[in-house]
């Protein structure tokens, strides 16, 4: 059974490469901050994997605390940081 | 004899690593940021609620179950209202909509 909960965390860390292609590529500052909010999603379910496998269920607040600044990041950077044409 | 609970979380493990790995290849493959969009805050987000369910399914305590699902609340609303935010400020700022230019 653990072999399965590792075989997904391969997938998860696969998706992220997949991710760290789009950042390179742009073209807008929109499309690398939805790598980063699939950061977010990927991290949070990464994190809550790694805890089953490992045992470590306080790893469970930690993908709390991803999933919650994952939100903050992506509502400060529409409010703050991004024009649209750069 | 396998129990029950280990096939069917498998089954969703396996489903949920499916939609994550669609969302990142739409994330990839889509030609502009609202086809992405549409990708990345449906798909994983449905990924993630499988994985949910499969942890919940093999945890012991309800109070595992109930802090699992509230974790998965959490992004949902976090990806919709974030999803929505982009969205606009991409249609404001002016990005145009991505149209197919082959008949």
């Amino acid at each position: 059974m653990t072999v399965v909960l590792e075989m997904m965390t391969l997938v998860l860390m696969g998706t992220i490469a997949l991710a760290v292609y789009r950042i390179e590529r742009g073209p807008t500052g929109a499309d690398r901050m939805l790598s980063s909010m699939l950061f977010g999603t990927s991290g949070t379910a990464l994190t809550l994997l790694l805890g089953e496998v490992s045992g470590l269920h306080r790893l469970h607040d930690m993908a709390l605390v991803f999933a919650l600044l994952a939100a903050v990041t992506a509502v400060a950077f529409v409010k703050r940081a991004w024009r649209a044409g750069d | 004899m396998i129990p029950v609970v280990d096939i069917v979380s498998t089954a969703l493990f396996v489903a949920s690593g499916f939609y994550f790995l669609a969302g990142s290849v739409g994330l990839v493959r889509f030609p502009d940021v609202y086809t992405r969009l549409h990708a990345l805050t449906k798909a994983d987000n449905l990924g993630l609620g499988l994985l949910v369910t499969g942890l919940a399914l093999r945890s012991g305590s309800w109070y595992t179950v109930a802090k699992l699902y509230a974790i998965w609340l959490l992004v949902l609303f976090a990806s919709a209202t974030s999803c929505y935010l982009v969205a606009h400020a991409a249609r404001t700022g002016g990005i145009r909509v991505w149209r197919n230019e082959r008949p």
